[in-house]
């Protein structure tokens, strides 16, 4: 972190006027643009757009189990929904939201790059997203699909319906994600600019690369798991279907073996996100750095030896069940170290509450609850008495919405500037952030219980007892909605403005994206930044920024 | 500063002037390009190696379940066939990494030479699976339900032709990739994009052919040497 000051860009070379959002406009051009930001913000407006799908299924499904018995779709129908919508969030929203809407964003502008390693792969995995969605989403509604998102075998190899082109959806989508993976590696390899050690690099950057190595290393597996449920669905090649000579189980550690890392391409992400907010909010530098920065790097080795813990009731061997208990409790360990860094960063900081922090500070109690519920699940008696039930649905929820997507909130309010020009509504952002906090615990702190009292998921009907925690979850899942869209109101509305009122660096943060205009320049740099400070060095940063608004 | 990959700041780094045709705008120079498509291509590779150990995970537990069926299933494959496949590949191996060396020294004759000599064993290969397919579609020795074979003598022999028709051909499907790959190899090197100082596209597509190569070797004993 030496404060060498040295001079960062030659002072002469003004800025042209225009920026990525104004030069080249015409639908061709974004269609066929390789500007990484242009292909972040078309992939945030068709993520979010399955995220407005999902949630809306979502409400369906919950205001369907406001009665015990039928209320307003049938019970084929309402497994086709949870269905579709366990697809959609999974698939189509949690595993890219982040990676590839704001790390396609910042992450060469922190780097100090003009674009991504391999641009036109990066606008092939964006086209793939779309086609694979596309079949995904066509197959449920075309075909029917009722197997929830896991297709387990010989139940998913054998029903008809929508399951083949569902597998081949999962397959195209799992190219984009791969492809993701690869530009952002070979990106943080090789486009570093000049004084950007390892150590230099925001934190942001170790998560998604962390993030990108699970992706690269998981989902081929899911891939060729895809391939062979296609061929088992074609010729019943036997090797998922026990009558035929083959292993049901065998799919299972296939699909987890992909299906449980997936879960840290989720989450780590999130955490990236948090990692820069909580320094930059509390004007005080991470505390650790070293260790968050390999806490990602923890998490993503370990994360590939706990996909047995969703088999503890699957016939797996209690050796088998005992040993991935053990490993799925390390995990905690590096997600420790990440939480008690943010609260060390936190105490004594000159902590500002914008909407970034209210909702960093959101994701840490919840993303709390989610990671301690999970250690419950981890203990294989325990799990044996809460597998499938309601506690598994809330716990999963907590850590995918109340982590991972509130951590994206997070990073959406803190780089919104930076991506359109201009502020958000801050008190109605604040306002949304309050609305999805108390909708969220409304929603899924009532199905902790009923799951705790032997509610099983997936179930149409429940007995009478459980109504009440039923209705409580689903006014919680309607004040969740109504905050979502007080949320997007915050942030699209300041849109209509005619004028760029975000300054170049609003948060005074200290990493290299806020050192460009608001909305960046198509190529971002003028000339090549050179690195000269740490990335949460604010002090640093502001000398800086005075010296080059003086000269 | 000199270790750095980068040219510092202050050299005038401007856009399209004194940049070589196949120097991408984002990077600095031709290290950097290619030193980044190589890392990409190793990465690639790792996504196809994990997708095979899928394939090869699947093949073990079968056969520890079916061990007599697969045995008995194996001796409808033509060794001296497989035998063959392996040889042409392992020679092809050869003719790519020839093509790479060519380019790198600039003998880019001997490179046009070599790339057509890796197609035309990619051919082949194909040619004598294509044989062998055939023998095997004619008797009826298929994978899952299309498996007609009367003269079966243990019980799950299928599951042997389904894993062997599942593996070969995902196998050979890599392999004409990688014959088109190379095709357009040889358009661009006649159209003269190549020399010693771009020849990243023939290095890449070399790395590629050995895995594929590699991964044959793997099949091979897998598929025609059970016991």
């Amino acid at each position: 972190m030496a404060e060498v000051l040295t001079q960062r860009t030659p002072a002469a070379v003004h800025q042209p006027e225009g920026n990525f959002l104004t030069e080249n406009t015409g639908l061709l051009n974004w269609m066929f643009t390789v500007d990484h930001k242009r292909i972040g913000l078309m992939y945030f407006w068709t993520i979010m757009t399955m995220f407005f799908v999902g949630g809306v299924l979502a409400l369906v499904l919950r205001t369907e189990l406001l009665t015990p018995k039928t209320t307003i779709v049938s019970a084929e129908v309402y497994n086709q929904l949870f269905t579709l919508h366990g697809v959609i969030m999974t698939f189509l929203v949690l595993v890219p939201v982040i990676p590839a809407t704001l790390g396609n964003f910042v992450l060469p502008m922190m780097l100090g790059a003009k674009d991504v390693a391999f641009p036109r792969l990066n606008l092939l995995s964006y086209y793939l997203y779309v086609f694979g969605a596309l079949l995904a989403v066509g197959a449920i509604i075309g075909g029917g699909l009722d197997t929830g998102w896991t297709f387990y075998t010989p139940y998913s190899s054998t029903i008809s319906g929508g399951v083949s082109i569902m597998t081949m959806g999962a397959f195209v989508l799992g190219f984009s994600s791969i492809l993701t993976g690869v530009n952002f590696i070979a990106t943080i390899h090789r486009l570093r600019a000049p004084g950007l050690s390892w150590y230099n690099m925001p934190l942001f950057v170790w998560g998604m690369y962390a993030t990108a190595v699970i992706q690269v290393l998981a989902t081929p597996v899911i891939g060729i798991t895809m391939v062979l449920l296609l061929m088992e669905r074609l010729f019943q090649v036997g090797i998922f279907d026990a009558s035929l000579g083959g292993d049901p189980v065998l799919f299972q550690h296939f699909f987890w073996f992909y299906s449980h890392p997936v879960v840290y391409i989720m989450i780590l992400p999130g955490m990236a996100c948090i990692s820069e907010v909580i320094p930059t909010f509390s004007h005080k530098p991470i505390f650790g750095y070293k260790a968050v920065a390999w806490s990602s790097v923890g998490i993503a080795v370990v994360s590939f030896f706990v996909w047995g813990h969703h088999m503890f009731v699957s016939g797996q061997s209690e050796f088998a069940g005992a040993i991935f208990s053990f490993l799925t409790f390390v995990v905690a360990i590096p997600s420790g170290v990440k939480v008690w860094n943010w609260l060390a960063t936190m105490y004594r900081g000159s902590i500002s509450l914008g909407a970034p922090m209210l909702y960093a500070i959101a994701f840490l109690l919840l993303f709390g609850i989610g990671g301690l519920t999970g250690l419950f699940l981890a203990t294989v008696a325990v799990d044996v008495h809460l597998h499938d039930t309601y506690f598994i649905v809330a716990h999963f929820h907590y850590v995918m919405m109340g982590g991972t997507l509130i951590a994206f909130f997070a990073g959406l309010h803190y780089w919104w500037p930076k991506m359109y020009g201009r502020m958000y509504n801050e008190f109605w952002a604040a306002m949304g952030c309050l609305l999805v906090f108390l909708g969220f615990n409304g929603t899924f702190i009532p199905q902790f219980i009923v799951g705790s009292r032997g509610m099983p998921r997936r179930y149409y009907n429940y007995l009478d007892q459980f109504q009440f925690l039923h209705v409580a979850s689903t006014i919680g899942s309607y004040v969740l909605a109504i905050g979502l869209v007080t949320m997007a109101a915050a942030l699209i509305v300041p849109l209509f403005r005619k004028r760029y009122d975000a300054p170049n660096n609003p948060w005074g943060a200290a990493s290299l994206e806020w050192t460009v205009s608001s909305p960046p320049p198509t190529h971002n740099f003028h000339h090549v930044p050179v690195v000269t400070h740490g990335p949460y060095d604010f002090k640093a940063a502001r000398r800086l920024e005075q010296m080059e608004s003086h000269s | 500063m000199s270790d750095l990959a980068i040219p510092v700041g202050g050299q005038a780094h401007t856009h399209a002037s004194h940049h070589p045709k196949h120097l991408q705008h984002h990077f600095h120079n031709s290290a950097q390009q290619f030193e980044a498509s190589k890392i990409g291509m190793w990465l690639f590779l790792v996504t196809e190696i994990l997708l095979f150990s899928g394939l090869f995970l699947a093949y073990f537990i079968l056969q520890t379940r079916h061990p007599q069926a697969f045995i008995e299933a194996h001796h409808h494959l033509d060794r001296s066939l497989g035998v063959l496949n392996t040889i042409v590949l392992l020679v092809s191996s050869f003719t790519m990494v020839m093509a790479v060396q060519s380019s790198a020294l600039n003998r880019i004759k001997p490179a046009l030479v070599y790339l057509y000599a890796t197609f035309i064993l990619g051919g082949v290969f194909m040619c004598v699976k294509y044989i062998e397919y055939s023998h095997k579609i004619h008797d009826g020795l298929l994978l899952g339900n299309l498996f007609s074979y009367k003269g079966a003598s243990v019980p799950g022999e299928y599951l042997f032709f389904s894993m062997y028709f599942v593996m070969t051909g995902i196998h050979g499907i890599h392999i004409l990739v990688g014959m088109g790959v190379i095709a357009y190899l040889i358009w661009r090197t006649h159209q003269g994009m190549y020399s010693s100082a771009y020849y990243t596209p023939i290095d890449l597509t070399g790395l590629y052919w050995h895995l594929v190569d590699m991964i044959w070797i793997f099949l091979f004993p897998l598929l025609y040497l059970v016991s």
